[in-house]
């Protein structure tokens, strides 16, 4: 990548505003893990009897499980696909999966009333449980991930004989990992096949287990662009663009097959009749399919568009938006729209579903500054936590990022 | 082992209460008055209008939502009938609580160690469900499931005028094990309605039995695509010399 053009430099101060609102949030993360675990669930949120799955089910597992799905879908393109264009953003799309399930399964300690017992599901079988499986997968595939992960942490070390081996298997492993990927990303749907009378139709669907493979795909693809922007904005990295391009193109597909699924299956069961009168359930439906899904794939099927990486990161930004709208109305709009039981998160929820990004997002800075994750190697160059967003050659001040764009 | 069922007779309750206090008391819960279920509340009445009372508790269901959704075998249909939970197996995901249809169990919210809390039939009395017992008016009777309907049968065809046909439990979810007949259909006497007629696990297990397939089938399938792409990057890798080798 050629130069890029560098803003005014300020001496950057020992803290910067989001360093210190990414420490705020740990540390009030910390204050709520005390309160919950000597306190009780009903201490800090706001579930009932009737409601007893809230924001931390809603996002932190059916979202942040989704938005690691970019680690078993480039892992494929390499290794068993050997499309090997794709290695430069291999290891930090692996990170990412991995510390997203580990954050999964911290925010799980949280949810679980007996968290202690987290580990039963491996010696108390339910077969028929898809929670059980779902259980099995990620703690599978979480092992899968470490040992994928592994390869970055051996070279950091020097251990060369523990890496050949890590490497013969790793076709083994990679294809364990799309499997069990496979199986649960769609599992965390069928979760809520038990519920036709507790959800709302625009939601309830026999094929949830397929939408919600094609949306975590969808996402997990658009979680790879959004880091490798977010690395170019915290590291001063050069931008994959050609590779992000072809990646968006991908998007484009999995988003019409997302789109005519979910169209097909509406229609086919008369759900569509339900949106109007126009509800807040139904307003929702229509902004998470209008804004978070058809207005994406159009952006992102132009070729103009996606020339410039900004934009492709700002459509890619609107199907994370959608997914993660998904996942929330499937867990949270829709019950409440069929049961007419009202759940607003408690305040100190959403602080420990923000406190877990913000958590993971240190861990993957601090990772990238000293392992070698990207190809330039270990990025410790820039030991400003958060150096200022530098615009790429030729393009304007990210001011207008917040405005929606329209193809030239 | 006799299978134990409950029939709920709401056209011959007067309210009283007795099946509450007696519920409280059969499980060591404070005494207080029942409004709805909650962590001390297994059952509680609910006045209708016009001197009909309605009882509702856990239904015992035939192949209940809550067994088999528990991923650690926590709760377990019994032999017996009643419809058991071990808090020792249980993690706390709560999924039996979002999976019942009726809306039955409850939680212990403010708990260091919740347990999930819900009727259990009285599952270590040896005299039966302590409810049936208080009960002065024959509105809850236990027994054999078969012989339940057979006497609701009975009953709905003695008094045509006092009830209304439908046998709430017959088919509901499947089937319960706790079954009602009352004055009016089961949607006017509050008892939740539109529950689909089949067992509602099939609804999961139509995906899950998917998975053996789909983990057979992907590994042969992803295995041979990685077998050709591998030999093709293997050879384009001795022709050209190259060091390009993949991970």
């Amino acid at each position: 990548m050629p130069t890029t053009l560098k803003r005014v430099s300020v001496t950057v101060p020992r803290f910067t505003f989001w360093g210190l609102v990414s420490w705020a949030l740990i540390a009030a993360l910390g204050v709520i893990t005390v309160i919950r675990f000597s306190h009780g669930l009903g201490a800090v949120t706001n579930l009932t009897d009737a409601f007893p799955w809230g924001l931390w089910i809603g996002f932190d597992i059916l979202c942040g499980v989704g938005l690691a799905a970019g680690g078993f879908a480039v892992a494929a393109t390499v290794h068993v696909f050997h499309l090997t264009d794709y290695k430069p953003i291999l290891r930090p799309t692996i990170l990412t999966a991995f510390l997203g399930y580990l954050m999964v399964i911290l925010a799980l300690a949280f949810d679980l009333g007996r968290p202690w017992h987290i580990w039963h599901p491996l010696v108390m079988w339910n077969p028929r449980s898809v929670m059980f499986e779902v259980g099995w997968c990620v703690t599978l595939y979480t092992t899968v991930l470490f040992l994928e992960f592994a390869p970055t942490l051996l070279e950091r070390f020097g251990l060369k004989r523990s890496l050949g081996l890590l490497r013969k298997i790793t076709p083994v492993l990679v294809i364990a990992g799309v499997i069990l990927s496979t199986l649960h990303q769609s599992s965390l749907g069928s979760l809520y096949l038990i519920l036709p009378g507790k959800m709302h139709p625009l939601w309830y669907s026999p094929i949830l287990p397929v939408l919600f493979f094609v949306s975590a795909l969808a996402a997990g693809l658009a979680m790879t662009v959004a880091e490798s922007w977010f690395s170019r904005r915290v590291f001063g990295k050069p931008l994959e663009t050609e590779l992000l391009g072809r990646l968006s193109r991908v998007t484009v597909v999995v988003l019409a097959l997302y789109l005519a699924l979910r169209f097909r299956d509406l229609y086919a069961r008369d759900a569509l009749s339900t949106i109007l009168p126009l509800s807040f359930a139904s307003l929702l439906f229509l902004v998470e399919i209008g804004l978070g899904a058809v207005l994406p794939l159009g952006l992102l099927a132009s070729a103009r568009f996606r020339r410039s990486p900004r934009r492709q990161a700002l459509a890619q930004g609107l199907v994370l938006l959608g997914f993660i709208l998904h996942r929330l109305n499937v867990a949270i709009t829709s019950v409440e729209a069929a049961t007419g039981q009202r759940y607003l998160p408690s305040f100190a929820e959403f602080l420990v579903s923000t406190g877990l990004v913000a958590l993971g997002i240190k861990i993957f800075v601090e990772a990238c500054r000293r392992l070698p994750i990207f190809p330039e190697g270990a990025l410790p160059a820039r030991h400003a936590p958060a150096p200022r967003p530098e615009p790429a050659r030729g393009e304007p001040a990210p001011v207008s990022a917040a405005v929606a764009l329209p193809p030239e | 082992m006799i299978r134990r069922a409950i029939l709920v007779d709401v056209s011959k309750c007067a309210g009283c209460g007795e099946c509450t206090q007696a519920c409280q008391k059969a499980n060591a819960q404070p005494s207080h008055d029942a409004k709805r279920f909650d962590q001390d509340t297994f059952t509680y009445l609910t006045d209708r209008g016009n001197g009909v009372f309605v009882r509702r508790l856990c239904m015992h269901c035939q192949q209940p939502s809550c067994v088999s959704v528990c991923p650690v075998g926590a709760l377990s249909k019994t032999a017996a009938g009643p419809v058991t939970y071990e808090p020792e197996r249980c993690m706390g995901c709560r999924y039996c609580m979002v999976a019942c249809p009726f809306g039955v169990p409850t939680y212990e919210w403010r708990s260091r160690a919740p347990r999930v809390r819900k009727c259990e039939m009285c599952k270590t009395r040896k005299s039966g469900p302590a409810c049936a017992e208080a009960c002065p008016a024959e509105a809850t009777l236990t027994g054999e499931r078969t012989a339940l309907i057979a006497e609701a049968r009975r009953r709905i065809a003695a008094e045509p005028k006092a009830y209304h046909p439908h046998l709430y439990g017959l088919t509901e979810a499947g089937g319960t094990d706790v079954l009602y007949i009352g004055p009016r259909e089961p949607k006017q006497l509050g008892l939740p309605s539109s529950i689909p007629a089949s067992p509602l696990p099939e609804l999961t297990w139509r995906a899950l039995r998917h998975v053996p397939d789909v983990a057979l089938f992907g590994a042969v399938l992803l295995g041979g695509v990685y077998w050709i792409t591998n030999r093709r990057d293997e050879v384009r890798r001795k022709e050209g010399g190259g060091t390009k080798d993949p991970e």
